[in-house]
């Protein structure tokens, strides 16, 4: 069965695409099936943070338009055979996402993917919202920082009470996972940023992942390689891992600096 | 002068991530085609191959690859066997 899955923050610059980007990476890896969208509409990311910018034809509007046919505006990942990305339009507006035919592209989809995930663009408008109205399941990218956990907060209540699965009555709402980003050990034993533990009795959410902030995400966008396909990182073995939570593996989230030593590691590391 | 004290550069991942959006911005922006010119064309080549052999409406495959100085443009049309044996309306 296909699972739907929204990466949503509320707040910009958290690191979603980049997040879409390696999870979908991470589950293809993985063989299972997936397709990542990119909901920006008009400010479109994704496809240089997969690196294939270059070979835009159709977009997910065009599809949505009927301009073009699903199977035209997939390109399929040249590095791992169970990815496709589906790029937005760069020039229309995001009026274009009709419920409809965000609908009928998912549906789609389902039918040859086991993972459908959805990148969402930052605020609460009607990209954000299409991104995350027919989702299974969240994942929220959070740093730990006052803005940004405010803001996944705030989402946490759309994804309660603004999608398909909320809206039907039953009292059953998008499961949301945490996925925390840009995770600098060395500030949070300062003190100068929030704990997991602290972000995690906030949201009060199942924690995905940690990320730790890395050299190697910045250069994973620059050469339009998603992180877990790079060169090894922490931040790449960190996807990795949220990647198999996210299939429902269950294992200890550790919480490790980019290249710190052994001794600072083992102070670091932590059960969720 | 003060290139005087710059190591000289890596050939690092930052002149990568450069170069890929000079290519990309230099296709977004220039005084080629609109954006949508690829929708318009395989509507206007499938008119003109329906007019002479029967396809299916979703036959047509258009691929781009765009190059610093080159982009190729790759259209693939299924035919039906039967469709060259046979033309609609003869």
């Amino acid at each position: 069965m296909s699972k739907v899955i929204v990466v949503t923050s509320g707040k910009g610059g958290v690191g979603k695409t980049t997040s879409a980007a390696a999870l979908s990476a991470g589950l293809a890896k993985r063989g299972l099936k997936t397709c990542v969208i990119d909901f920006d509409v008009g400010l479109r990311n994704l496809d240089m943070i997969m690196g294939c910018e270059r070979r835009v034809v159709f977009d997910f509007i065009n599809v949505i338009q009927g301009d073009a046919k699903l199977k035209q505006a997939l390109i399929k990942d040249r590095r791992l055979e169970n990815l496709s990305i589906l790029p937005t339009s760069q020039t229309r507006d995001k009026d274009a996402l009709t419920q409809d035919g965000v609908e009928r592209v998912l549906n789609e989809l389902r039918e040859e993917f086991d993972y459908i995930v959805c990148d969402s663009p930052a605020g609460i408008e009607r990209g954000a919202q299409m991104a995350m109205y027919f989702a299974d399941e969240a994942v929220v990218v959070t740093n730990p920082e006052v803005s940004s956990v405010r803001d996944s907060d705030r989402m946490l209540g759309l994804l309660n009470s603004k999608t398909a699965r909320a809206e039907r009555g039953d009292g059953s709402a998008v499961p949301a996972h945490l996925l925390l980003t840009r995770y600098d050990p060395k500030r949070i034993e300062d003190g100068e940023m929030m704990t997991v533990e602290d972000v995690l009795e906030i949201l009060a959410i199942p924690l995905l992942g940690v990320i730790p902030e890395s050299p190697a995400v910045l250069k994973a966008s620059n050469v339009g390689v998603p992180v877990v396909l790079g060169d090894t990182s922490r931040a790449g073995t960190a996807y990795e891992e949220a990647v198999g939570r996210l299939i429902g593996e269950q294992s200890e989230v550790r919480i490790e600096a980019e290249s710190r030593p052994g001794l600072f590691q083992r102070l670091f590391k932590r059960t969720a | 002068m003060f290139g005087f004290f710059k190591k000289p550069k890596k050939d690092g991942s930052g002149s990568a991530a450069k170069e890929r959006l000079q290519i990309l911005l230099a296709h977004e922006k220039g005084s080629g085609p609109s954006p949508d010119y690829l929708a318009l064309l395989q509507r206007d080549i499938l008119e003109a191959i329906r007019r002479h052999v029967h396809v299916e409406k979703d036959a047509v495959d258009i691929r781009v690859d765009r190059d610093d100085d080159l982009s190729s443009l790759e259209i693939n049309i299924e035919l039906p066997s039967r469709a060259m044996a046979q033309a609609p309306g003869t």
